[in-house]
């Protein structure tokens, strides 16, 4: 019993890291309906990020953030603006094919300059420390962290959205591209920093990732089909809903993985396609796909 | 009304169509002689060209003129595969009867699935039929009898046969796949159901008002499309000799598909042929130096979508007018109707 209640404690936190993976993706998909496939790749870039700098710095990796973060923003505006923008359009092809691409390119590029070999950051004995609850529970000090990092992201970019400018013209850009700009958004400065503030996500979410667990150049798709799912289960333009979906996805992968190691992301992969087939538009929509 | 009739005529063949199925007739006897007149390496290399022809076109007919972006294929490539495993190495049969069979399963598990992924729309259906292609290699790769993870060889189902005769008929059956794709996706496309197809792509609502069922075309493109794919990863199991659940349900294959359809130009019979030359070329090129051939074909992939999204062969099209596979019926006036337009 213990054993279980412990299965769905580690299930929800993970979920919490699931959630970073995807908020990025939630942002940029609810807004400009971009499906970036290469979004798992740029996940394991900004890992790559951290390593590099944590060997430059020789400081604790989790410093290495002040440099992977603002880093990734910078390539998320110039690679919306310069390459993303012009693939925007009725026709979902250009935009699915030019991430694809950019999530091949990313991947062979990676493997060139890092090898195949896997590489981790370590963070010392925080990685292991961990709390003890009643009953003989324990959770770790890192896993909480990581949930804690993704409410406060989501509440962070859930401000934004309510509170600021910024966020009215997400919305408007989200709710009608052509009335926005009649409006006197430039949708183009709005998309680049929605991806720059996507891929600042996704600075954090690859340094945890790194912290966390080994990476190699060949681990970004299943982290975009994750993402991916979370998002679809949470609902499209839900923030909050992406959290939930991180969630129980990352409790039914540790179900499936309690039950039989092989089976973790099936399990996982069979509650998304559960959600599709009985509630197509997510648990909590907030928007259509158009 | 006679004579306004002989004014013009609706022409679906052109002079380059005409030289293309002389040369395409040369070109299949040059191929289905190779076994007696080239060396084992070429007709290895020609063999791989076949089946990846035969995968561009299918997804091609899938996204180009179905209008269904499936990142998934590989999920029918490798249950072709596997299929072999089953039918070959376990149960005796032939290898070479087994091809056929291996893509009437991927055809078989392509209904259930079609009728859960038809539920999706756009982006959702191509991360989706991805999430099922990564649920079938789990599956395999969780069966212990299939070799599990680690995969296993098939060496012993082909036992018996000559290499000569192996090596021959592989390269036929990949002609016959590869060069069978392209056919079937000529005649198809001239056809009424062709017509229906490409006016489904152009806009579902409008042809769905105007008769046309999308649901049953999209059912027969998907279907047929996993039946190629299958065939194609029988043929690939037993060239390779070795499978294993990540080889044979790879993303590879989605990879190359894209890139090869999308170079060559997405929505032409050409495209593929030109896209799958562009390939081979580049990866021979670039031998020696690992990927990087992928990261070029990545690059010109996108270039080719953001500069001319109708591929190689469609700006190649549109520059000369020359079509070798037209689809298309094309009005011709006759000498009076070109005087009195004028």
């Amino acid at each position: 019993m213990i054993g279980w209640i412990d299965t769905i404690i580690q299930g929800l936190l993970l979920g919490g890291l699931y959630a970073l993976f995807a908020a990025g993706l939630s942002l940029t998909f609810g807004i400009m309906r971009l499906i970036n496939i290469g979004h798992g790749d740029l996940i394991v870039l900004a890992g790559y990020l951290g390593i590099v700098a944590t060997d430059a710095l020789g400081l604790n990796p989790f410093w290495s953030l002040v440099f992977v973060v603002p880093a990734m923003a910078v390539l998320g505006y110039g690679l919306q603006r310069v390459v993303l923008n012009r693939t925007l359009g009725t026709d979902i092809l250009p935009p699915l094919l030019v991430t694809f691409g950019l999530s091949i390119i990313l991947q062979n590029l990676l493997m060139q300059l890092f090898s195949a070999d896997s590489r981790g950051l370590n963070a010392g004995p925080f990685e292991t420390a961990s709390i003890a609850l009643p009953g003989g529970l324990a959770v770790g000090v890192f896993p909480v962290l990581i949930f804690v990092t993704a409410i406060a992201v989501i509440g962070g970019l859930q401000l934004v959205f309510s509170r600021t400018s910024l966020g009215r013209a997400f919305r408007a850009a989200s709710d009608d591209r052509v009335t926005a700009e009649l409006m006197g958004i430039d949708n183009r400065h709005i998309y680049g920093l929605a991806m720059a503030i996507a891929l600042a996500i996704v600075g954090i979410a690859g340094v945890y990732l790194a912290i966390r667990t080994s990476i190699d150049p060949t681990v970004g798709p299943s982290r975009l089909l994750y993402a991916f799912e979370a998002v679809i289960i949470g609902g499209l333009g839900s923030l909050w809903g992406t959290l939930a979906g991180g969630m129980i996805l990352g409790l039914a992968q540790s179900i499936g993985f309690r039950l039989d190691p092989g089976w973790g992301i099936l399990t996982g992969h069979m509650a998304f396609l559960a959600v599709l087939v009985f509630r197509p538009n997510g648990l909590f929509p907030k928007t259509r796909d158009r | 009304m006679s004579q306004s009739t002989a004014r013009y005529s609706v022409e679906r063949a052109t002079r380059a169509s005409r030289v293309g199925a002389v040369v395409l007739l040369v070109i299949v006897a040059a191929i289905v002689a190779m076994p007696w007149w080239a060396g084992r390496a070429d007709i290895r290399t020609v063999t791989e060209f076949l089946y990846i022809l035969a995968l561009a076109q299918m997804w091609n007919l899938l996204a180009g003129y179905g209008g269904l972006l499936s990142v998934g294929q590989q999920a029918y490539v490798g249950l072709g595969a596997y299929s072999i495993v089953v039918l070959s190495l376990k149960l005796g049969l032939n290898v070479f009867l087994a091809v056929p069979l291996a893509g009437l399963v991927a055809a078989l598990v392509a209904v259930p699935t079609a009728a859960i992924v038809f539920r999706l729309r756009g982006a959702y259906f191509a991360v989706g039929t991805w999430v099922v292609a990564e649920i079938y290699q789990l599956f395999v790769a969780n069966t212990a009898s299939l070799g599990g993870g680690s995969g296993l060889s098939i060496t012993n189902a082909v036992r018996g046969i000559p290499a000569f005769w192996r090596e021959a008929l592989t390269l036929w059956f990949a002609a016959a796949i590869g060069i069978g794709a392209l056919v079937l996706v000529y005649l198809l496309l001239r056809s009424r159901f062709g017509l229906a197809l490409t006016a489904v792509r152009d806009s579902e609502p409008a042809s769905e008002s105007l008769g046309v069922n999308v649901r049953d075309i999209k059912w027969v493109v998907y279907l047929a499309s996993a039946f190629g794919c299958g065939l194609v990863g029988a043929l690939i199991a037993i060239t390779k000799l070795r499978l294993s659940p990540d080889a044979a349900f790879s993303m590879d294959w989605s990879v190359i598909m894209f890139f090869v359809v999308v170079i060559g130009g997405i929505g032409t019979i050409e495209g593929p042929i030109v896209g799958a030359l562009v390939y081979f070329a580049l990866r021979e090129f670039l031998d020696g130096f690992g990927s990087w051939y992928l990261i070029v074909l990545g690059l010109a992939a996108i270039l080719v979508m953001l500069t001319s999204p109708k591929g190689l062969w469609g700006w190649f099209a549109a520059k000369y007018d020359i079509r070798f596979f037209p689809v298309q019926r094309r009005l011709v006036l006759g000498d009076e109707a070109k005087e009195s337009a004028s």
